[in-house]
């Protein structure tokens, strides 16, 4: 019994002991003097000016703006690429019509967009939303149409051979045989969201994560700027735990994602 | 003896009809095509409501085909279908068990049984999921299930809609021997049971015996026996007329020369040859 404890343990740890070994390193080399605390502040003065941060309510606020950007942008990026998805896998009709176009607005990448997005609005929050949403747009609508279109069309057969037809077919057949493909797509997405928002955000902003560090070069504050850097790696993680919980339910049946 | 059995036969199958909601199925010169290929040519069967019967033949003679065409999967056929005399599929009154069981992997077995059925309905599916034997077992995942009790759920989700007719298309062929037999028996009760009507394909020879009234036998697109199954049921394999029987369609099956494609209904001398080994082997 207590050995199983003490194995559960050890996997818990274990993707730890890199990351805190690398600090380690770091804050004993800094210590002794091998590293500059302009190129690299020992991970102690990082610790302290982000805590600093915290009580002044600044990272708060400005961890507040830029989530609300990612998820203003997902939702609408990622919403409209689901339902658009979830169409073209539906309809052979609509694929026609749509596919071709958007294939060829995939194949430009976002970042490419920003001098016009500038042009067309400023460098507003809609800017930055916007560039958001036609980054987390494709993986979405890609892999719910590939979600569609890969549903056993055995088990379609057999629905409709059992009187399921129209909207109980939908919902009881397709989307779910879907569901693990669109899944795929938004963990997709929320990687996508953070560098695009990260992009957008150093470029111009008035407050978020990327204004607080971009600020913090112009004072040569190599500490906030590392604050900013781990707190984008921080909130991707989160994101990346959410999207996996949400398999872990969402899949629960399937053997592959069952929790352990 | 001859006149004896057909009137034996004639019994057991007026016997079938008393008291049955089956239907009656007739098939009547169907045609099939895909492309250039002919699958079936000329097909003709009829059943009986409540009977039994069974389809055999080599991979690819067409029989899955005739099944999927009553089954209303499969169109574009020339010749005519009817059910109990109406020429719509009552798609509602048939239901079919695949090979695969095609269970929704993502809903727990007793939603899988319930599966289209009106919300006033549901508490069937447990009661028909008691029926084969899974009763305890109705919160789970179909994943956490074996072949066999995977197949045994979808009988019962086929049960569960009380079908008149009921296709089953080699249903059992991906499971281990053993299994097979118990689900024989399960298949067996539940036809008396219920009094459907059953259609069975399959590849097995000794399955068909097992549980068919009649064993029919599809040879390139064509019909080349139909052997009525007089054996007393529960039929044992051990059994030398059962044995007999396997045999001599075996060996039907297995023959291909073009002299061997007239109907079967002549071999009934056959039949009764066997008969009289069974008898004899009864009396010892």
């Amino acid at each position: 019994m207590s050995t199983t404890k003490k194995k559960v343990l050890f996997d818990r740890l274990l993707p730890w002991v890199i990351p805190v070994l690398l600090i380690a390193l770091w804050e004993l080399s800094a210590r002794i003097g091998w590293l500059s605390s302009r190129v690299l502040p020992e991970p102690a003065s990082i610790f302290k000016s982000g805590w600093e941060l915290l009580r002044s309510g600044e990272l708060h606020h400005h961890v507040l703006v830029s989530t609300r950007r990612a998820f203003t942008g997902l939702a609408i990026g990622g919403g409209a690429g689901l339902v658009l998805g979830l169409i073209t896998g539906t309809f052979r009709r609509a694929e026609v019509l749509l596919d071709t176009t958007l294939q060829m607005v995939r194949n430009v990448p976002p970042l490419a967009l920003i001098p016009l997005v500038i042009l067309w609005f400023g460098i507003d929050e809609a800017a930055k939303i916007f560039i958001v949403a036609i980054g987390v747009f494709f993986p979405l609508y890609l892999n719910t149409y590939h979600g569609i279109r890969s549903v056993d069309p055995a088990l379609i057969e057999m629905a409709r051979s059992y009187g399921v037809s129209g909207w109980r077919l939908y919902r009881d057949v397709i989307f779910p045989g879907a569901l693990s493909s669109i899944l795929v797509g938004l963990r997709f997405a929320l990687g996508f969201m953070w560098v695009l928002l990260i992009v957008s955000e150093t470029i111009s902003a008035t407050e978020g994560i990327g204004y607080m560090t971009m600020n913090a070069r112009e004072f040569l504050r190599t500490d906030i700027v590392l604050v900013g850097i781990l707190l984008y790696a921080l909130l991707g993680k989160l994101a990346d735990v959410v999207a996996r919980s949400l398999e872990r339910f969402w899949l629960r049946w399937n053997p592959n994602y069952a929790s352990a | 003896m001859q006149i004896n059995l057909e009137e034996n036969s004639a019994v057991a199958s007026r016997a079938a009809v008393a008291n049955t909601i089956g239907i009656a199925l007739s098939v009547r010169g169907v045609h099939k095509r895909y492309g250039e290929r002919e699958v079936l040519k000329g097909v003709d069967l009829d059943i009986e409501p409540g009977e039994f019967v069974a389809i055999v033949g080599r991979s690819g003679c067409g029989k899955s085909t005739l099944l999927r065409l009553v089954a209303g999967l499969e169109s574009g056929q020339e010749g005519q279908l009817h059910y109990d005399g109406h020429e719509q599929d009552s798609r509602h009154e048939t239901r079919i068990m695949f090979q695969d069981s095609r269970l929704l992997p993502w809903k727990r077995i007793v939603d899988n049984v319930a599966l289209g059925l009106p919300p006033a309905r549901q508490i069937d599916a447990e009661h028909v999921l008691g029926q084969v034997g899974l009763r305890e077992r109705r919160h789970e995942w179909p994943a956490r299930l074996s072949g066999g009790q995977r197949q045994r759920v979808a009988l019962a989700r086929a049960l569960v809609h009380k079908p008149r007719l009921l296709l089953l298309d080699e249903p059992l062929g991906a499971l281990d021997a053993l299994t097979r037999i118990e689900m024989h028996a399960l298949i067996e009760s539940l036809w008396r049971e219920h009094g459907f009507t059953a259609l069975l394909v399959t590849h097995d020879v000794s399955e068909a015996i097992a549980l068919a009234d009649r064993v029919v036998l599809i040879d390139e697109g064509q019909i080349t026996l139909d052997l009525r199954i007089d054996l007393p049921r529960p039929r044992h394999r051990g059994h030398a007329a059962f044995a007999a029987l396997e045999e001599q369609v075996l060996r039907r099956v297995l023959q291909q020369a073009p002299d061997e494609k007239n109907p079967g209904t002549e071999h009934a001398g056959d039949v009764s040859l066997h008969r009289t080994v069974d008898q004899v082997r009864w009396a010892v």
